[in-house]
Order: C-alpha cells, then sequence, then structure tokens
C-alpha cells in the first residue's frame, strides 16, 4: 500500500461569499505526481494554495474542514502557518525570482529560517541548483542579478529555491505555462527526478502534460472534485462522462 | 487638406501652447529672481549676521534655522510617514475605517498651511508648553509633511510586485521577514523620493512657522531647540513686505528669495537622483 501524504476530507473554501471549493475530499500519495487538470475557474489554484495555506493572505477568504499532511490537520489552530510553509514548498505560474543575485534568491529562505553558516549555505545553495538542473547553466555567474536569467532558467531557479529549505511537498502552480516547448519539457524532466525526494502536486491546463508527468490526476470542475484516479485510467477510461468529454477537448 | 487632419493639427497647438505658456512663466520668474538676486549673493551674505536692523550684513542665521527645522521635520515625517504607510499598505485591511483613515489622510495633505501653523502653536506651543521654538515649528511643519510622506510611501509600497511577498511567504517567511528582507529594500528609494519631495515643500513654508518659532529678527544662530529661529521664507516675506525700509533692503529680499529656490532645487534634485538609481536598481 503506498504512503498518503496528504489527506483532504470535506474541504470546503469561500471568498466572501463565493464557494469556491465544495466538500473535496482526496488522498494525496507519496513520492508521486498529482496532476490537476480543470476549466478555467474550477478552482484547482484555489486548491493548490489551500495546501500551503497560501490563501490565508486573501482577505475575506474562509477555509472549513481538513487537510491533513501526515496526520496533522494544518488547519487545526495550533499550527504555525510558517512551519507549513517550509514544509510544503511552492512554485508560482508566473516566475518570480526576487531581484537580488542568483545566489541569493536560493539562499533567501534558508537565511530567514536563520541559518548562519556560511559553508552550509553555500553547499545547500549549490545542491539545490544541482537538483533543480540548472547549476550548470548558472555556476559561473552565481553573482548575477536573477533577472538575467531566461525565463525556463528563472522558473528552474525559482525550484531550486523551493528546494533549499527542504520541502517535503512541492507544490505548482502551472509552472510552465509562460515556457516554450524545450524550457517545459525541462521542467518535466525534472519533475521526474524531483518525484524520488517530493510529492508533487501539480496544476496544469494541458491535458498533455498532465497525462506525460503525473502518476495520479484529479480532474475539477466549478469547485467540485468530479473524478480522481490513476492516470492511466482517467484518460483512458474515466468513469464520468463529464470527465471524458473534457479530456478529449469537447469543452473547456 | 483634410478635416480630422486640421482637427488634428490644432489640437497639437493647443496642447503645444499650453506647455509652452507654463514654461515661460517659470523662466521668467527664474529670471527675475535670479538676475535680481545674484548680485547680492557672496560668501559674506551666505555667511554673516543680518546688520543694521537687517539693512546690512547676511541671512545666515535664516539659511541655519531654515536647515534645523526641516532637520526636525525630517526627524518627525520620515520615520512616522513610512510606519503609518507600511501598516496600511501591507497590514490594515480594505474596511470602512481604513478607507476613512485613507481618505482622511489624501485630504488633510489639501489642509492649508496656516490652519496647521494654528494647530501647532496649540498642540506644541501651548499644550505642550514647548513655547515657540525651533522644535515646535519643525514638528508642525512635520505634522504638515506626513500625509505626503504617507501617500509617496504607499505609492512606492504598492508599486513592489506581489509575488515578492508571496514568494518570500512561500518559503516559510513571516509576514514581517516578507516585508523587511523582501518589499522595503524595493520600496525604500521611492519612499524616500516622495518624503524629500514633501520635505523640500515644508522648506519653503511661511505660515505654519510664523506662529510656531520663526522670529522677526535674530543676530545670533538659535542656541538650543527650544529657541526662537529666523528662517529663509519668514525672512524673505518680512523683507519684502515689513521692513521699514523695503526699497532699500529689496536686493536682499530678492538674495534671500534666490537662496531658498536654490536649496529647494537642491533637495528636488537629490529627490531625482534618488529615483533614477530606483529604476537603475530594478532595471537590472
Amino acid at each position: 500500500m503506498k504512503n498518503v501524504k496528504i489527506k483532504v476530507s470535506n474541504f470546503n473554501f469561500y471568498y466572501g461569499s463565493l464557494h469556491v471549493l465544495k466538500d473535496i475530499s482526496m488522498e494525496i500519495v507519496e513520492n508521486k505526481v498529482t496532476g490537476i487538470i480543470g476549466p478555467s475557474g474550477c478552482g484547482k489554484s484555489t486548491f493548490l494554495r489551500s495546501v500551503n495555506r497560501m490563501n490565508d493572505t486573501i482577505l475575506g477568504s474562509r477555509a472549513e474542514g481538513e487537510i491533513m499532511i501526515d496526520e496533522k490537520n494544518i488547519y487545526s489552530e495550533d499550527v504555525d502557518v510558517v512551519d507549513i510553509r517550509r514544509k510544503v514548498g511552492m512554485v508560482f505560474q508566473k516566475s518570480n525570482p526576487f531581484p537580488k543575485s542568483i545566489f541569493e534568491n536560493v539562499a533567501y529562505g534558508l537565511k530567514i529560517n536563520g541559518v548562519k553558516d556560511k559553508y552550509y549555505i553555500e553547499e545547500k545553495v549549490e545542491k539545490s541548483l544541482r537538483d533543480a538542473a540548472i547549476w550548470d547553466e548558472v555556476k559561473d555567474r552565481l553573482n548575477k542579478n536573477a533577472f538575467e536569467l531566461s525565463g525556463g532558467q528563472q522558473q528552474r531557479l525559482c525550484i531550486a529555491r523551493a528546494l533549499a529549505v527542504e520541502p517535503e511537498v512541492l507544490l505548482m502552480d502551472e509552472p510552465a505555462s509562460a515556457l516554450d516547448p524545450t524550457a517545459t519539457l525541462k521542467i518535466e524532466e525534472l519533475m521526474q527526478e524531483l518525484k524520488k525526494k517530493y510529492t508533487i502536486v501539480i496544476v496544469t491546463h494541458n491535458m498533455q502534460q498532465a497525462a506525460r508527468i503525473s502518476d495520479f490526476t484529479a480532474f475539477f470542475m466549478l469547485g467540485d472534485l468530479i473524478e480522481y484516479d490513476l492516470t492511466g485510467i482517467m484518460f483512458t477510461k474515466p468513469s464520468k462522462k463529464i470527465t471524458e468529454d473534457y479530456i478529449t477537448g469537447r469543452f473547456g | 487638406m483634410k478635416r480630422r487632419d486640421v482637427d488634428g493639427i490644432i489640437g497639437f497647438w493647443i496642447l503645444r501652447l499650453c506647455v509652452a505658456a507654463v514654461f515661460a512663466i517659470l523662466i521668467i520668474i527664474l529670471y527675475d529672481i535670479t538676475s535680481k538676486g545674484i548680485g547680492k549673493i557672496n560668501w559674506q551674505f551666505l555667511t554673516a549676521m543680518p546688520r543694521n536692523g537687517m539693512t546690512e550684513g547676511g541671512i545666515f542665521p535664516a539659511i541655519i534655522g531654515t536647515v534645523l527645522v526641516t532637520i526636525i521635520t525630517a526627524v518627525l515625517a520620515i520615520p512616522l510617514g513610512m510606519g503609518c504607510a507600511i501598516y496600511l499598505n501591507e497590514y490594515a485591511g480594505d474596511t470602512l475605517i481604513t478607507r476613512i483613515i485613507r481618505i482622511s489622510i489624501r485630504n488633510l495633505s489639501g489642509v492649508p498651511s496656516i490652519v496647521y501653523g494654528l494647530f501647532g502653536v496649540i498642540l506644541f506651543v501651548q499644550l505642550m508648553n514647548l513655547g515657540t521654538c525651533v522644535l515646535s515649528a519643525g514638528l508642525t511643519l512635520g505634522l504638515m509633511t506626513l500625509p505626503w510622506t504617507i501617500t509617496a510611501s504607499e505609492e512606492a509600497l504598492k508599486n513592489v510586485p506581489n509575488s515578492y511577498r508571496e514568494g518570500a511567504l512561500a518559503l516559510g517567511a513571516t509576514k514581517w521577514q516578507s516585508i523587511r528582507t523582501n518589499v522595503l529594500p524595493y520600496s525604500i528609494p521611492g519612499m524616500l523620493t516622495g518624503t524629500i519631495l514633501g520635505l523640500s515643500r515644508a522648506a519653503g513654508e511661511t505660515a505654519p512657522i510664523l506662529f510656531t518659532g520663526a522670529a522677526f529678527f535674530l543676530p545670533h544662530l538659535p542656541k538650543s531647540l527650544f529657541s526662537q529661529f529666523m528662517a529663509l521664507p519668514y525672512h524673505l516675506y518680512i523683507m519684502s513686505t515689513q521692513h521699514h525700509a523695503i526699497s532699500r533692503v529689496r536686493p536682499i529680499a530678492y538674495g534671500t528669495a534666490l537662496v531658498l529656490i536654490a536649496l529647494v532645487f537642491a533637495m528636488n534634485l537629490v529627490a531625482v537622483v534618488v529615483r533614477y538609481r530606483l529604476r537603475r536598481i530594478k532595471m537590472e
């Protein structure tokens, strides 16, 4: 039996009076890639941002139900949201390097978490950049501003930055949507490496991408989790008609 | 020629004339003051005390007075204004109360400076019993500058992309850490730009210091923050309207005006340089 890393039970989310996630229950398996697909506005990004409580920053939002990570409900009152975010890394849709050097970008998470040891930081930065498959491209210019990198490199830098704080889960919100096919391929290959160490949840609006990279796929629509299964089953014989319609491109 | 071409040309020239008119007025004022004041400017004028009922000598105490008051203004307005702006932009939500606060701040920047002067008399001179002095005047100008500082600082904070904040939070930064390390470094130049512009405006104000500390004639420097002082704008006002021999001191008035304009111009120049550097950092 596979280990469940994240267990979502009857999770609801509201922006003010808008009910954007409706009674979601699903189990996300450790060291697998779970893809989340669905038409725009279906709540897939909101769902992702619920797993590291990034939605907390939105005024007037409200969550109900549980999201357990390692048997601990991250919405219970005694949880420090900062600890959650260290454990659950996130890569955003639009790569968002900070206007600092490449080195400082990756070291940022360590420094704010109180790491002082210079050698440890240097080692960790190199390791994270290697793990994000960008080390060879940047090793000679670590002190250059991160904005000098290409879009695909910036996104891998952001992945390295997330890896540096040693998360257990990696959330990716359409990480390749702004990238060209070559850069996208690099990110996808990278994810296959990363899942050996991390549990990955990725939101994508690209069906082929979901089929290529994910082990499990969840289909969201209008805030409901319509269907959730092994990717192979989802894309060949989904149990619901609406899933099939979406996957075959009849709407969305 | 087609009708719409003619329309376009007329519109273009009307706009151009507007700019030319404004520019011409500016040039005339600057030319008038510079041509009549420059002859008065020399080392002695800048560094000597006024003498002989202010008909001779220099404007040294007025320069020092204005500089001192502006420093106090900065000491009050910069930290307080930036603090308010950070709270309003980063922490305060969009509620009815914060909206009222924001509107009030914007309205305060339109309150006539004489009203600040009267308020300063009541609060600092009388209620806090500081007396008419450098400190009271500086604090009054500081209050007057606050709305400008807050508004400019809030704008500067708004210019920092939200992704910097979210990126930091997602790495396990606390809210304050994300602000301190990933928002403030990129907004402080913009904050300073707005603040310096506000300060340069304060340095040229007469009404708020009129009742709170500026003296008609003091042939010495202020001994402490609790002394009265001379200031450039007030000195200029005296020399051009209140002096018993106005025509004789006219050159001194022009010289004072020129020094005051130069001071304000220098501060604005600093603001421009700061802003330029900010842009360069953003481009990198």
